[in-house]
């Protein structure tokens, strides 16, 4: 059984005029210890998901539809009380800015301790020794002396270091990462995965990476699951999605990266742009944009179906009722 | 850190001259200062030797240096109206007006503090709807009005509590209080009301408003992802962050009230340094109003110094030097 | 066309978010009755209280028309010489209002000039009018009005002080409420400063003061506007604070502090309508507009929305 499932979930975002649907019929899988990448252009819903899975949307975003299992048990619609204790027990998170993820008038000693002690029932001074193990296992340099120090006394990455050990103190099953290297430099980033794929290869720890760059996930995800207008339009191994999408839009994406491999004379641009929460056009969401668009496109929405690859995709084009003959 | 103060020191100085520049050209070149302190019979000898021995025929600059010195050592000449030192006028209403600011700052923080983490944390409640639209009256009322209307129901209809003075005071070395006396209790509870109203709701919705501000943060998000109780969320890292601010603006406060104290001991027939003012302005008392926009501008700069330092120590990230973690990221 | 712009402006959200509220509904209503009152004093008031051959001593201290002793020629009853309590609102709120309003204007045009040259133009000017808001800012409004109102009142010689009062006041009231325009003023002008169509009208050679005008202005209306009304709800309690105390409009011209000040003297001998409606009357006009502006900051507010 997977890790968590999430099944035909829809979130809505109800206004003074008419209710948004943000995400409409999202579903995959994390399974145990995996590393699943959600990638996709900003506002495509990635970060709703995260927020709708560890329950921390913000209102009036709301869950209208859909479940969400961790181990079978569904934890959305839990109340308030049960889903804290999941959180950061069973589910932790990373944000992306790492300086305004921790309170600047607390010592990072005492948010760790304290995130500690929440979770298991420790002592102060053995909650001081996890915490300076934990500041230790993510990279601080004399984490002993490091412990009373303030998070301004520290560099962008050291801040995410921190982060990490913050979430995974409780030794959480899942970990939410929502754009943990956006903030970072370039050389830094690099060195910030390897630090979670290490930690989470340790610990068993499954991951869903959201961000919108294709790199980061090509060098840490083991699946990725492509976002676009609240909907999940692919979802398959990372190897097979890179080099072999199967969605139009996943094509398009691909072939707006420059690669070293061969020449190409113009990079692939995507003509439009995606639609607004109130301008999503009936049918599959994409066809607007889309080369391959039939009058079956702008009737009806596709779901994901397998594909002649291995990822499977929200197309019709692998569907038998496709007019060019069905490549499913 | 020393360089820090320092540099806050000689601005705060160099504000207070500047007050007390304007005062001093006040003082000495509004009307004539020789025929406001003399009759009409005094004769031109008399009058010229009068402005010998003022000194007031010596160069800008010499002037002004001797009316810093005297204001140093509190001499700012003598009351037109009252024939008296300006100092020890000064002296004989500053009690009536701490103790009044003294008492209502208290009642503002107690109040106002509590409230809007209240309604910063609880938003929904009729409670916390309620206290607000009272206190979106209260920056409505002015504070006269308020002073009026209390006089009416408790002293007028009610007759339980003084409408005017201070009651019994003690006299303590020069210090006279009414602490000490029933009576003296009883004259300070209508105006340190009114008095404290208008900062008891600027208070209660600035820490309900940096309250809201605090909880939107992204480290309380991550704080609650972390799986924390709200108890620990709101009072050991919302509390904390939204004081820190308030603490400045209140210092602030501080200064206002004994801006406010004017109109409330005007209403109150309070005898401090405000009423002594307005009665200043009515007459053309010149010394009085030239000591009095001195000691003010004093006191709001001495405040204004003490909150800065006080915002210095209370929040790290302007302790310490930034120090980068060494061996880089 | 103009169908089509009432259309679009009825349908706008700024409107929704006013008519769903029925505070701000009633606020406006109050304010608007307010100004109507005041504008048509003259109009409406039954009587001219201010013309001493209008007044009957006879008739002083009468109660209020629904009291025991009233009469329904003067509705709000009448003061110690006989003045018609209506009429004197009427007429106290008009000068209130006009105070306020030029205060503000006054406000707006000292505090958005400094703003926009400082921002626009940098240097000395713009640090010495920052520092001097920023200083300023540190001393409640009401204290700085007191204050320069004293000193240019005690200044001024005898005759004068009657005559130019109210221009003292509108200017006391006036520059104790720049400080707010210029800051959000040059926040504004230097972001447009930095914008690359600055510098391409610079080159083409279109006056800067075109610039500034064209483009920081209109981004700027909308924090004066919420500022403005707010600060209007200011003004009016300022003005009628330091009438209240003796230092604001001649008893000529009474306002309604002035209004409150005379009756506050008859608070104890039982006559209370005399000071308790022009209390009234201050406070619903205040507040009603301090809802306006609440509601205004709301509704123009990016982060809301």
């Amino acid at each position: 059984m997977a890790l968590l499932a999430v099944r035909h979930l829809r979130v809505e975002i109800p206004t003074r005029r008419r209710t948004l649907v943000a995400l409409d019929d999202v579903s995959f899988d994390i399974e145990e210890g995996e590393v699943l990448g959600v990638v996709g252009e900003s506002g495509a819903g990635k970060s709703l998901t995260g927020a709708a899975i560890i329950g921390l949307l913000e209102p009036p975003c709301r869950i209208a539809g859909g479940e969400i299992r961790l181990d079978g048990r569904r934890i959305d619609g839990l109340d308030a009380e049960a889903m804290r204790r999941v959180r950061g027990r069973q589910i932790g998170a990373i944000f992306q800015d790492p300086l305004t993820s921790l309170n600047p008038l607390l010592t990072i000693g005492r948010q760790l301790t304290e995130t500690i002690t929440t979770h298991a029932p420790l002592g102060a001074a053995a909650a001081r020794r996890r915490a300076i193990d934990l500041l230790g296992e993510v990279g601080i340099p004399a984490p002993a002396q490091r412990f009373a120090a303030y998070p301004h006394q520290f560099s962008g990455g050291m801040r995410q270091r921190v982060v990490i050990a913050l979430a995974l103190a409780a030794n959480p099953r899942l970990v939410i990462a929502d754009e943990p290297t956006t903030a970072l430099d370039v050389s830094i980033q690099a060195q910030i995965l390897a630090l979670l794929r290490r930690l989470c290869r340790e610990h068993g720890t499954a991951v869903m990476l959201i961000t919108h760059d294709m790199g980061v996930i090509a060098e840490t995800a083991t699946r990725v699951a492509v976002m676009y207008a609240g909907r999940v339009v692919e979802i398959g191994p990372v190897a097979d999605v890179v080099r072999a999408a199967r969605h139009p839009y996943t094509e398009g994406l691909m072939g707006a990266i420059p690669t070293l491999d061969h020449e190409v004379p113009r990079l692939t641009q995507i003509e439009g742009v995606m639609p607004r929460l109130d301008e999503i056009p009936a049918g599959c969401a994409f066809h607007p944009r889309c080369g391959y668009t039939e009058a079956l496109c702008r009737a009806e929405r596709p779901e994901l179906m397998p594909t002649d690859g291995a990822s499977q995709a929200a197309c019709w084009r692998y569907h038998v009722r496709w007019e060019g003959g069905g490549r499913g | 850190m020393i360089a820090y103060v320092l540099q806050r020191v000689v601005q705060a100085a160099a504000v207070v001259l500047v007050v007390a520049f304007v005062s001093f050209v006040l003082f000495n070149y509004v009307g004539d200062p020789v025929n406001n302190m003399v009759g009409q019979e005094a004769t031109i000898a008399d009058r010229a030797a009068l402005r010998e021995r003022l000194g007031l025929n010596d160069a800008l600059v010499v002037q002004f240096a001797r009316f810093v010195g005297n204001a140093l050592r509190a001499d700012f000449g003598i009351s037109y109206q009252l024939q008296r030192p300006v100092a020890t006028l000064l002296a004989e209403r500053l009690p009536a007006t701490l103790e009044l600011v003294l008492v209502s700052a208290v009642l503002a923080l107690a109040v106002g503090i509590p409230c809007g983490v209240y309604t910063g944390l609880r938003r929904e409640t009729w409670a916390a709807r309620m206290i607000l639209t009272v206190s979106l009256v209260g920056v409505s009322l002015p504070t006269f009005v308020i002073g009026i209307l209390l006089i009416y129901l408790f002293a007028v209809i009610l007759g339980v509590l003084p409408s005017f003075g201070r009651g019994d005071v003690v006299a303590v070395g020069w210090w006279t209080t009414g602490f000490l006396t029933a009576s003296g209790w009883k004259a300070l509870i209508l105006p340190s009301v009114t008095l404290c109203l208008y900062q008891l709701t600027l208070i209660l919705r600035l820490v309900r408003a940096e309250m809201l501000e605090v909880l939107r943060t992204d480290y309380i998000k991550f704080a609650r992802a972390r799986g924390l109780p709200s108890r620990v969320i709101h009072f050991g890292h919302a509390l904390r962050n939204t004081l820190v601010p308030v603490i400045t603006i209140t210092g602030l406060q501080v200064g206002s009230l004994i801006a406010f104290s004017i109109i409330t001991e005007t209403v109150f027939q309070w005898p401090g340094m405000g009423f002594l003012f307005i009665q200043a302005v009515q007459f053309a008392d010149i010394p009085v109003i030239a000591a009095y926009l001195v000691l003010v501008a004093f006191f709001f700069v001495a405040i204004n110094l003490a909150v800065d330092l006080l915002y210095f120590a209370v929040d790290p990230r302007l302790r310490a030097e930034r120090r980068v973690a060494p061996g880089g990221a | 066309m103009l169908a089509r712009g009432l259309h679009r402006a009825l349908d706008s959200d700024l409107y929704h978010s006013f008519t769903r509220s029925p505070l701000t509904v009633a606020a406006a209503a109050v304010t608007a009755l307010f100004f109507g009152g005041a504008a048509l004093a003259p109009v409406l008031a039954p009587q001219d209280p201010f013309d001493p051959a209008t007044l009957n001593l006879m008739d002083a201290f009468a109660p209020p028309a629904w009291t025991a002793k009233g009469s329904a020629q003067y509705l709000l009853g009448t003061d110690n010489q006989g003045r018609d309590v209506l009429s004197a609102l009427l007429y106290g709120s008009r000068i209130s209002l006009l105070v306020g309003f030029a205060a503000v204007g006054f406000s707006i045009v000292l505090g958005v000039g400094l703003g926009v040259l400082g921002g626009y133009l940098g240097g000395w000017l713009e640090t010495v009018a920052m520092r001097l808001a920023d200083v300023q800012l540190t001393v409640p409004g009401i204290l700085v009005a007191l204050m320069v109102d004293g000193i240019v009142r005690t200044a001024l010689p005898g005759g004068l002080k009657e005559e130019l009062a109210v221009y003292v006041l509108i200017f006391a009231i006036g520059i104790s409420g720049w400080p707010q325009y210029a800051r959000v003023t040059r926040g504004a002008t230097l972001v447009e400063k930095n914008k690359e169509y600055v510098a391409a009208a610079r080159i083409i050679g279109i006056h800067p003061v075109a610039i500034m005008v064209r483009h920081v202005l209109p981004n700027v209306m909308g924090p004066v506007l919420v500022l403005a009304t707010i600060g209007l709800a200011l003004a009016i309690i300022s003005e009628a604070t330091l009438s209240f105390l003796g230092v604001g409009v001649p008893p000529t011209t009474p306002s309604l502090g002035t209004l409150i000040r005379i009756g506050n003297n008859f608070l104890f001998s039982g006559e209370w309508w005399i000071t308790l409606f022009p209390s009234g009357a201050l406070v619903l006009l205040a507040l009603s507009v301090n809802l306006l502006g609440d509601w205004l900051r709301d509704a123009l507010n990016p982060k809301l929305r």
